[in-house]
């Protein structure tokens, strides 16, 4: 079921297009739901093919081709650090090898506390900010060094009352 | 009590790093920026919308029509920012403006090409020079709806440019009726989210589309059938910042900023091995060492070893041919490369080629849409080999197998994704090859003669 709230966030998006291709609008609805909810599941690919009157097989491909999308569940916080070669250069690697020790899990993994999924990405395009890493696909987090990846996972933790 | 919002907000970039410092040369895009001036205000105060208000006749004079508008930007010789370097003025022209029907401007700015990251700082710092240029292509080719298709990366960036957008309709510069004229134009923004093929212009038109992003065949180009199979113009997002500047100063002005056949300035993003990382706009045709030493020159202690270019899809650069280039379109084509998108990827004498082109092999392999089969099956091979290789297990023959598999995918695709995956392999085999032979294990000749 999608909410009438999400519904009004929908109707923003399809309002950009032309009143005959409203399935332009689907990767903006997907997005809204998988910040919502934090993935997209099949239920709401369900609720988006009939919103926008297209298949629901069409929205799970675009679901399925597109990096950012979670087809299933994430931590409350999906770390996506770019390894791409110009933040290899300047220790993309070293990084996303420290968030790995940090949070005692491997890229790709999420920790048991359900708080943290880490990932390696491709180029966030933020080359001259390596390194570069993605929070929860719309914070972008610059010049992340061993200290400031300490400072920000110890910082959401407190956020979130665990500290 | 610190929210998560604020945690996260402390590891924003400023802007200060790669955007608002006293090392560009001349610019015109990032002229006068510092992070808090993006608004409609301030960049009417930069004497933002005055090419707009000059095309229209809004300030005394006659206005522009269509073929002047194209005519100077013709004679600008401003070439696409993206990475082709076509003229754009030659583009704008291939727009059939008498086509009935409804027709379609784009913006790309789904920049994912890794090294570069220009435009975020233009449509973050200064959107409405962007949101302007798109005005000014949209009323030459005679076009009513646009968008703007941002990489889906960049939120930030695409919450910023739906601000101006706002901003741009309130004060009549966007919608019906433009300042009381009879020129209407309706811009949108479109995120992408997580694909780097949407940055191949007919890959965007289909994920525009509520597709997934796989790209078209040309011909038909876009100019005759493109979004929702109308004719559709599009350009790089620092190709139409170009714009305005242009219509105010004159065609003739903007190619005198940059060399022949290469007019204006360009903004370069400087990654890896060097002391400041960051984007510099500079005129085209400025030698590449003056660039470097923009960027605060290599890494201390270590000395230049390669340059890739324009962008990772570029063929790499020793540094002896990069220090003779100036930063051109025809300088790095005739030296073997692509000035590409502007990304230029630094890498000092510590480098491991092998492993530069294992991580870039690996990215192709990841973002190739499948669609054909060269570059589907052709790009898990590159990176396997480069892989093997790296990891002590090549075979002496694996160095003929890598050039023959990346011949094999050049030309053999529908788009140039293939080739950008090729080509790397190509000219780090023809710069670097004895770095790839002294990884393979050399045959034990004893092991030969037993067996």
């Amino acid at each position: 079921m999608i909410s009438e709230a999400t519904k009004a966030r929908f109707a923003r998006e399809v309002a950009k297009y032309p009143a005959d291709q409203k399935q332009s609008a689907v990767m903006a609805c997907l997005a809204i739901v998988q910040q919502e909810q934090g993935h997209v599941s099949e239920a709401s690919e369900a609720g988006i093919a009939e919103y926008l009157g297209m298949p629901q097989i069409a929205v799970h491909e675009v679901t399925t081709f597109y990096n950012m999308y979670n087809q299933h569940p994430v931590g409350k916080y999906k770390l996506a650090v770019c390894t791409n070669l110009p933040c290899q250069l300047r220790g993309g690697n070293e990084a996303l090898h420290h968030l790995e020790k940090k949070l005692g899990i491997h890229m790709g993994e999420t920790t048991a506390d359900g708080m943290f999924t880490l990932q390696q990405c491709e180029c966030l395009g933020a080359c001259a900010d390596a390194p570069a890493m993605l929070v929860s696909d719309r914070h972008m987090c610059s010049f992340m060094d061993n200290d400031k990846l300490d400072q920000l996972v110890d910082g959401l933790r407190a956020a979130e009352g665990q500290q | 009590m610190t929210t998560a919002a604020q945690v996260l907000a402390q590891f924003q970039a400023t802007g200060v790093q790669t955007c608002f410092h006293d090392r560009h040369i001349n610019p015109q895009i990032y002229a006068d920026l510092n992070g808090t001036n993006w608004s409609l205000k301030d960049y009417e105060a930069r004497g933002g919308y005055q090419a707009l208000r000059q095309i229209l006749g809004k300030d005394g004079g006659e206005g522009l029509t269509q073929d002047q508008v194209i005519a100077t930007v013709k004679e600008s010789g401003l070439r696409g920012r993206g990475g082709a370097g076509f003229p754009t003025g030659l583009k704008w022209s291939f727009m059939p403006r008498q086509f009935p029907g409804q027709k379609h401007l784009v913006c790309n700015s789904d920049e994912g090409e890794p090294g570069t990251c220009k435009d975020r700082d233009i449509l973050m710092y200064n959107p409405h020079i962007v949101i302007e240029g798109m005005i000014i292509a949209a009323y030459a080719m005679g076009i009513s709806l646009g968008y703007n298709y941002i990489h889906g990366e960049i939120f930030q960036v695409y919450e910023r440019f739906e601000a101006a957008l706002d901003e741009a309709r309130a004060a009549g510069y966007l919608g019906d009726s433009i300042m009381g004229s009879t020129f209407s134009f309706q811009l949108h923004a479109h995120h992408g989210f997580g694909a780097y093929i949407c940055g191949e212009e007919t890959a965007l038109l289909e994920s525009l589309e509520g597709k997934k992003g796989q790209p078209r065949f040309k011909p038909p180009f876009p100019a005759s059938f493109g979004l929702y199979g109308k004719p559709t113009t599009i350009n790089n997002t620092e190709t139409f910042a170009a714009v305005p500047w242009i219509i105010r100063n004159g065609g003739a002005a903007y190619l005198a900023c940059g060399k022949p056949n290469n007019g204006g300035t360009k903004i370069f993003s400087v990654s890896g091995d060097v002391e400041r990382p960051g984007n510099y706009e500079i005129p085209l045709g400025t030698p590449f060492s003056k660039l470097l030493e923009l960027a605060g020159g290599v890494r201390t202690g270590r000395q230049l070893k390669a340059v890739i270019p324009g962008g990772s899809s570029s063929p790499v650069l020793p540094a002896s041919v990069i220090m003779e280039c100036t930063m051109d379109y025809d300088s790095i084509a005739k030296a073997g490369s692509m000035l590409g998108s502007g990304a230029v990827i630094v890498m000092d004498d510590s480098r491991c080629m092998v492993e530069s082109l294992k991580r870039l092999s690996y990215f192709y392999m990841h973002e190739s849409c499948g669609q054909c089969t060269p570059c589907r099956e052709g790009t898990g091979w590159l990176w396997r080999l480069v892989d093997r290789i790296q990891r002590g297990d090549g075979r002496p023959a694996d160095m003929d197998l890598l050039d023959n598999v990346a011949s094999n995918i050049m030309g053999r695709t529908i788009c140039a994704l293939g080739d950008a995956a090729a080509m790397p392999v190509r000219a780090m085999l023809k710069h670097y090859r004895h770095e790839f032979d002294a990884m393979i294990r050399k045959p034990n000749p004893q092991a030969a003669t037993s067996a």
